[in-house]
């Protein structure tokens, strides 16, 4: 008999238990959450970007969920340097038109992969970036090729809303 | 048990004496059903659009709703006008924005992320413009008003010829529901004013429910989360009590004494 | 501090242990002989706690969104009603919390007038515990001004005026509270800084108050000193825990009532509106827990004297261990105190209620009088009370009141010999 009522009692003790874990669970969430992008910063997730005053050559920087995006307009010569580079010469082996749909407008988040610094443009090695934080080389397609930068560095969801304006994000 | 009837009763009591200290000056306001009263109160959907109608056609000429972006029109919780909606209603809007590589301020049709764009560019403006008055803004309205919902829902139809003996300057009007029933806002609405898409009457009284509604969801735009929430956190934290409690009475019987 | 010697079971343990001695801490805490009947006024104790900590919780997650400055508070707070992730849901614990935190306490506080339990031993606890409940009045009544409403700016503009009543300096020190010629920017930077400081400090002071609690341990219903531990009293865990738990829950139940139904309604609708320094509201009323100070700073005609009559009914508390001159401790043995304890309790009650009400005609009157109440209470009626009344016959222990032993000839020869 008395072991049947210690059952009972240890049943009621773990009921009581996990309920209340479960509350507190719940209650930590918000608290959590609220560090996460609220609502008006989600909604500026899209920036539209007139690109038709840049001429080849050139590169222009937009600010875009507080980081820099670099949009490139190539030239010739560079759009074929950056599609003769040997895939198996890159750390992270990637092709040109894989980055650059528009071979003539390469657009990519200008963040080092290493430890988020912004790489200078045409500078380094491979005419490309450099990152004056720890000496990355990325080429004129924004592939890392020397330094300790792990990957290229990013290209981020834009389109071609038409001729002259690139929508990111 | 009964020390607990006589805390509760405590904080009831307390509870009842603050709150009638709060409306000390009793007016009778007009009462309507509003839908988004009571434990499931929700807004109704129609009645937000509506009331989102009236407000932009009537009362946004003067009033300003500084904290609300045209997304918050496709929310959950509110007027849910599709995205596709509210893109269109932002684009109806020409937006001030800049400056642009020259430099220049430029005008473009809103975006979703674009805050309801203002009938005036200051306050100094908006009292140059009403005779001295400042048209309040009407993003927390309803929560900035004693009343709550029922006296804007009251004002708004609370016009009348000044009862003898009253005179009224230039540019006051007589309103039974205005403190001191003098208002620098003339009355605003009448029957038909706006065509209603749903084919709904647009009366005084319908256009004035429709746009409280709107102005109670502008204030609280959260109150059906916070219903929907509040029932399950109560209903949760009623199974933990009962549970605590015979886990406490299991306890105390170890001593043979009463809890 | 704990009675007994606790020895860790492992070695590591052990080593801990004599380093930090944080596990003799933890079984103390938990073997803390508490008096088994302790009745349900005692679990506010408990809930302040949690009061606490939910108002720091939800205070830090705040700020992170908050922006002190003039220009920007009313419309960061928007922001986080609007925006943020649950933010309305954490600003609306947090503003109803201070409400909450301050219901607590005043029953907290009655328990204790009650139950004599600023008595000796234990004036050093309730000493603490006025200077907390001091630093909590001041820590919401600077949170009201964050918002940078009507209310938050004109509450703040009359109380930093409180202190003009001081003479020759009071001018200065208003100037100086402000860091210009009015409420303004300066003025709402530092009371953030200070509203951010002060619950840490009020922490500091709840682990005194704690402390000096458990030297004596607690006082009890019957309010007679513990006899034989082993047979009045009970380890605090698991059985003190799991009643304030109890407790905690249907305070929470309250709680959330308020936070999901009801988030405004112990607010004042003009602190939706945003601070206007060129129009005062119709009516400036402080929150209802500042009311029956507010009503006794208003009953007085003069200016320095009303400030003077407002501070001295809060400080007047700090000497009621010497003001109450009964040795009995529990009410329940005092049927006089009893009834004069209740007639307090009323007394403030109205000074709440007139303290809501436009300053003027009756209110004014009543006013008046339940200030004089007030101060007659503490000054005279316990005083004189303690040495005339005629008490009831006091349990021999604990464990007989609880039983419901009836009182013998012996606890009534102890009662004579006590008052004598």
């Amino acid at each position: 008999m008395s072991e049947k009522k210690t059952n009972r009692r240890d049943f009621l003790f773990t009921a009581t238990y996990a309920v209340g874990a479960v509350g507190v669970g719940a209650t930590v969430w918000p608290m959590i959450d609220q560090m996460n992008p609220d609502a008006s910063v989600k909604a500026l997730a899209s920036t539209e970007v007139d690109v038709s005053s840049v001429s080849p050559g050139k590169t222009i920087t937009v600010l875009w969920r507080g980081k820099p995006v670099f949009i490139r307009r190539r030239t010739e010569e560079e759009i074929t340097e950056a599609k003769s580079v040997k895939l198996e010469d890159l750390k992270d082996p990637q092709k040109d038109e894989d980055r650059a749909k528009n071979p003539e407008w390469l657009v990519m988040l200008g963040v080092c992969t290493h430890l988020g610094c912004v790489p200078l443009d045409q500078k380094g090695d491979y005419n490309g970036w450099f990152c004056p934080c720890h000496g990355s080389h990325y080429d004129i397609s924004g592939r890392i090729r020397k330094g300790p930068a792990p990957t290229n560095m990013e290209v981020p969801k834009y389109e071609f809303v038409n001729a002259n304006t690139i929508k990111i994000g | 048990m009964k020390n607990f009837l006589r805390i509760l009763f405590l904080i009831i009591s307390i509870g009842c004496v603050s709150f009638n200290s709060y409306s000390a000056e009793k007016i009778e306001y007009l009462k309507t059903d509003w839908s988004f009263k009571g434990l499931f109160g929700k807004f109704d959907r129609g009645a937000l659009q509506r009331g989102y109608q009236v407000y932009t056609e009537v009362c946004s000429s003067c009033h300003s709703m500084k904290y609300l972006s045209y997304r918050n029109l496709s929310e959950k919780g509110g007027p849910e006008f599709t995205v596709e909606q509210a893109k269109a209603i932002a684009a109806s809007f020409e937006v001030k924005d800049g400056p642009n590589a020259d430099g220049e301020m430029f005008i473009r049709p809103g975006k979703l992320s674009d805050k309801f764009v203002m009938p005036y560019e200051n306050v100094k403006a908006a009292q140059a413009a009403n005779g001295g008055a400042y048209p309040p803004d009407m993003s927390v309205l309803v929560k900035a008003r004693g009343g709550g919902a029922n006296y804007i829902y009251s004002l708004l139809q609370g016009y009348e010829d000044p009862p003898a003996g009253v005179t009224l300057d230039d540019g006051v009007y007589y309103n039974k529901f205005m403190y001191g029933n003098k208002i620098k806002m003339a009355n605003q609405l009448s029957d038909g004013l706006v065509e209603y898409a749903d084919g709904t009457q647009a009366t005084i009284e319908q256009m004035s429910k429709d746009v409280t509604t709107f102005l109670m969801w502008t204030a609280e735009p959260h109150l059906e989360a916070r219903h929907q929430m509040g029932f399950k956190v109560i209903v949760y934290l009623i199974i933990l009590t009962i549970l605590v409690y015979f886990s406490m009475k299991k306890i105390w019987s170890r001593i043979e004494t009463e809890v | 501090m704990s009675d007994h010697e606790y020895v860790p079971k492992s070695k590591f343990g052990k080593w801990f242990n004599d380093r930090l001695p944080l596990l003799s801490l933890a079984s103390h805490l938990t073997d803390y002989p508490t008096p088994k009947n302790l009745n349900y006024w005692w679990t506010f104790g408990g809930i302040l706690t949690f009061c606490l900590i939910t108002q720091i919780v939800t205070g830090l997650t705040l700020a992170m969104h908050y922006i002190a400055h003039a220009d920007m508070a009313f419309e960061s707070v928007e922001h986080i009603m609007r925006d943020v992730n649950y933010g309305w849901l954490i600003r609306y614990i947090h503003s109803n919390g201070a409400s909450m935190f301050f219901l607590a306490v005043y029953i907290h506080i009655f328990r204790s007038l009650f139950y004599g339990s600023y008595k000796s031993p234990r004036e050093v606890i309730w000493i603490i515990g006025i200077i907390i409940y001091l630093l909590m009045m001041a820590a919401a009544f600077m949170g009201y001004v964050l918002p940078w409403g009507q209310m938050s700016f004109w509450g703040a503009t009359v109380i930093t005026n409180l202190f003009s009543a001081i003479p020759l300096v009071g001018e200065g020190i208003v100037t100086w509270l402000w860091g210009g010629y009015s409420v303004d920017n300066p003025t709402l930077t530092r009371f953030f800084t200070l509203h951010y400081l002060i619950p840490f400090l009020i922490l500091g002071l709840v682990v005194l108050h704690i402390w000096a609690l458990h030297v004596p341990g607690n006082n009890n219903p019957v309010g007679i000193d513990v006899k034989k531990p082993s047979k009045d009293t009970v380890p605090f865990h698991p059985y003190i825990v799991i009643k304030d738990g109890f407790a905690l829950l249907m305070f929470m139940i309250v709680f959330a009532f308020f936070i999901f139904y009801t988030p405004n309604i112990l607010g004042h609708a003009d602190n939706y509106i945003e601070a206007d320094p060129l129009v005062t509201p119709a009516h400036i009323v402080p929150e209802w827990y500042l009311l029956p100070f507010y009503a006794i700073l208003r009953s007085v005609p003069d200016k320095l004297l009303g400030v003077v009559a407002m501070l001295s009914a809060i400080l007047i508390l700090a000497a009621l261990p010497w003001l109450d001159t009964s040795k009995i401790r529990s009410a329940v043995f005092r049927p006089l105190y009893k009834q004069f304890y209740w007639i307090l309790v009323a007394d403030v009650l109205i000074l709440g209620y007139v303290g809501a009400m436009p300053a003027e005609g009756l209110y004014l009157l009543i006013a008046r009088v339940a200030t004089a109440y007030y101060f007659l209470h503490f000054l005279v009626i316990l005083p004189v009370l303690g040495l005339k009344e005629k008490t009831l016959p006091i349990p021999l222990s604990i464990t007989e009141s609880v039983l419901g032993g009836s009182p013998n000839l012996a606890t009534a020869k102890n009662k004579e010999s006590l008052n004598n």
